[in-house]
């Protein structure tokens, strides 16, 4: 019996919009050795069959949020899906739906970091002093992190709106993304923004927009759920009309600590920077 | 108005609709439990039922409500469309107007038949 790993189709979308007059479809035949995953195989095709195959990869863990294709008709991580994972057969890798094609598996996600610009995706602080020259930390409890924790797990890989029917039809939506991170900085024990970053989530193109099909939390490699954060946020809106929320004060600089004796073995911690 | 504030309307619009349309629904058809009329959607019923303050009132309440939840609702889809400014302010317009000359002929028609005098059966 041969030791040869077995052989799986990549049929793979290739484009040139200079070059090309429309996308098509391109076969390669990849060996598939156990743990394979989609990128080592764009890697294998790329240096081994064909130097002009582009797309974007970084970290290779998951974590960088770059490799994100359209593999198998869903969105999905390139490192992070086996070849062995998705059911056998062909292994068909597009890029991402709901944006226009740079260059083969590569997506335009100009307008995707546009619209995570757009909700003001920072702290924000009546006290901008404070802020500028900061004399200490702002105090966060452990609940009060887990409470938007999920949310702040977002790598930016674009999947989720690749996935949504709305930024399908309606261009201008917001999108999951950029709706997800506004509802985390606005349900962060610190921020005070919510005034001026509600300006951009309630608009006609805003989180109104959001039929709650799902698909983005389907697909999202991290779990954060932004069908979930854009349903909170709309409550967390409703709530503010009907008058049940009071203004939100961010938590105050944390009090330095004083008269405490670290553990045996531990290091003291480094003077402060700033 | 800013769109936080019809949306807002569009959620009390539909909590009203599921309240006075769960109303409707018993009125028209457990009239088996209930009892209240002999033969609910007969002529004479229609008519008494709808020359009762209550049944004015929540006609009117419904219309409103139906209304403004459905067009906005229409609106939503339109303007997912990827329409220009002007094509959704003209929308805008033609939905606010258009909504409220039926809300103005569907009040009028609920007001008048609940004013009348002495209807001709």
């Amino acid at each position: 019996m041969s030791d040869a790993p077995k052989k799986v189709i990549f049929e793979v979308l290739r484009y040139n919009p200079g070059v090309d007059a429309r996308p098509r479809m391109q076969s390669y035949e990849v060996p598939a050795p156990k743990g394979l995953t989609v990128l080592d195989g764009l890697l294998w095709i790329k240096e081994n069959l064909d130097p002009t195959l582009s797309w974007r990869s970084s970290c290779r863990m998951g974590v960088c949020g770059s490799c994100a294709m359209f593999i198998n008709g869903k969105p999905r991580l390139a490192c992070a899906n086996q070849v062995a994972h998705l059911g056998g057969g062909k292994v068909v890798v597009k890029p991402l739906p709901n944006y226009d094609i740079i260059r083969d598996l590569v997506p335009d996600l100009e307008p995707f970091f546009a619209k995570h610009a757009a909700i003001k995706p920072f702290l924000i602080r009546k006290n901008v002093e404070e802020l500028e020259n900061p004399s200490g930390e702002f105090f966060q409890s452990r609940e009060e992190l887990i409470n938007y924790i999920q949310f702040a797990y977002c790598i930016k890989c674009g999947a989720c709106l690749a996935a949504c029917p709305t930024v399908a039809t309606d261009a201008s939506f917001l999108g999951p993304q950029a709706l997800a991170q506004a509802w985390r900085y606005t349900s962060d024990s610190r921020d005070e923004g919510a005034a001026e970053r509600g300006k951009e989530v309630f608009t006609a193109h805003g989180a109104f927009r959001c039929h709650f099909a799902g698909a983005c939390s389907d697909v999202c490699p991290k779990g954060v759920d932004p069908a979930f954060a854009i349903q909170l946020m709309k409550q967390f809106m409703f709530r503010e009309k009907l008058g049940g929320c009071k203004e939100k004060h961010g938590t105050e600089v944390a009090p330095p600590v004083e008269n405490w004796t670290p553990r045996e073995g531990i290091p003291k911690p480094p003077d402060h920077s700033v | 108005m800013r769109e936080s504030t019809l949306w807002f309307w569009h959620i009390i619009a539909g909590a009203v609709i599921l309240v006075l349309l769960g109303l409707h629904m018993t009125v028209m058809h457990l009239d088996d439990i209930i009892g209240l009329y002999a033969d609910t959607t007969a002529w004479e019923t229609v008519i008494a039922r709808s020359q009762q303050g209550f049944f004015m009132v929540t006609y009117i309440l419904l219309l409103g409500a139906a209304l403004y939840h459905g067009l906005y609702g229409f609106r939503s889809i339109l303007f997912e469309l990827s329409l220009g400014k002007g094509c959704q302010k003209a929308i805008n317009w033609l939905f606010l107007i258009g909504g409220l000359l039926l809300f103005i002929y569907g009040a009028y028609v609920a007001i008048a038949v609940y004013s009348m005098k002495e209807v001709v059966l």
